[in-house]
């Protein structure tokens, strides 16, 4: 394994451990653990300002938070699948490029 | 850092959507030129949109015990600078303002002036001030900083909005912040990692474009390839 790839490993492991421990340790608080900051923000402002009242509401809300998870799942999907198509363009032209040039020795990937 | 519909009372809602306005129509005009110049490069534009995309739909738990999403706009900051990511976050903004009840159409403005604008250029700067340092420090440190910048913007717009009954604003900014400061630290070191990754691997198949783009420099391409072979 070169060391590009290596690195590249330790680098989502890294991602992967920041995420996962909060999760591991139970850091989760109150009646709803690890609930959105956004919502928290929300809340600190109706408790402060009681006689707030939001002013326009949104045009459209996911009948359910299992519609909203999966909304939130096809942006993920969408964003993921058009970078990996990217990622996997960038990797095959190169690897094309070496083919026909052949003046650096193969790749050790 | 998304301000819920309607949470920004009209006068406000208005301000920042006058505010971020303009960034967004010279981002256009900025991206159309982009393509017309380079089409080549609709290639790493479109990545650059998809990390955005991807990375906001994520929300991570955090050692605060909440949790909260990175914004993936130093990706696009580093490749293309600022004025491409306000048109490509507001994109965003307005997918899960329209589509996700996330955010909102009044509170665009808002949001869109802290994740596509205030984030972007703070990512910028820092990216800039500290390239000479190496690639993988000045691209980390866009990341992290496009993150934790735009969750400082919200923390900002949010206390001018609704003062502390006691604070003031000053006391609003410290309750905001405690709710969304720490919890976007970690956040914003996975923000910067994975920034990092995806420019390593760009970096790594596609040289050649990251050389015109202005993020790679030459004697830095042999060097990439170099820790490929070892």
């Amino acid at each position: 394994m070169s060391r590009f790839t290596r690195t590249n490993i330790l680098l989502l492991l890294a991602v992967v451990l920041l995420a996962a421990v909060p999760l591991l340790l139970g850091l989760g608080q109150g009646e709803e653990p690890f609930s959105g900051a956004d919502s928290r923000a929300e809340s600190a402002i109706t408790e402060d300002h009681p006689t707030y009242e939001p002013w326009f509401s949104s045009v459209f809300e996911p009948p359910s938070g299992e519609v909203e998870s999966g909304l939130f799942a096809v942006q993920a999907a969408l964003g993921a699948g058009v970078l990996g198509y990217c990622l996997g363009v960038v990797r095959t032209r190169r690897r094309n490029d070496r083919r026909t040039t052949a003046t650096e020795p193969g790749p050790t990937t | 850092m998304h301000i819920a519909e309607g949470f920004l009372p009209p006068v406000h809602a208005a301000a920042w959507t006058v505010a971020a306005a303009p960034f967004v129509v010279h981002g256009v005009r900025a991206v159309v030129r982009q393509v017309r110049e380079d089409p080549d490069s609709k290639l790493l534009l479109g990545a650059a949109g998809a990390f955005t995309f991807v990375l906001s739909a994520l929300k991570i738990p955090s050692v605060t015990g909440s949790s909260s999403h990175p914004t993936g706009t130093g990706l696009g900051t580093v490749l293309f600078r600022p004025p491409v990511m306000a048109v490509l976050g507001t994109i965003v903004l307005l997918f899960q303002a329209l589509l996700l009840a996330h955010g909102g159409l009044t509170t665009l403005g808002a949001n869109a002036f802290s994740m596509a604008v205030a984030g972007p250029w703070i990512a910028y700067g820092a990216y800039r001030a500290t390239r000479r340092f190496g690639l993988a420090i000045s691209v980390f440190l866009a990341g992290a900083l496009a993150n934790l910048a735009t969750y400082g913007v919200t923390t900002l717009q949010l206390a001018l909005a609704f003062p502390d009954p006691t604070g003031g604003i000053a006391g609003a900014v410290a309750k905001f912040g405690s709710i969304f400061a720490i919890t976007q630290i970690p956040l914003a070191v996975v923000e910067g990692l994975l920034t990092v990754l995806v420019v390593r691997l760009l970096a790594h198949n596609s040289p050649k474009e990251l050389l015109r783009l202005g993020v790679l420099r030459r004697s830095e391409t042999t060097a990439t390839a170099e820790e490929a072979r070892s």
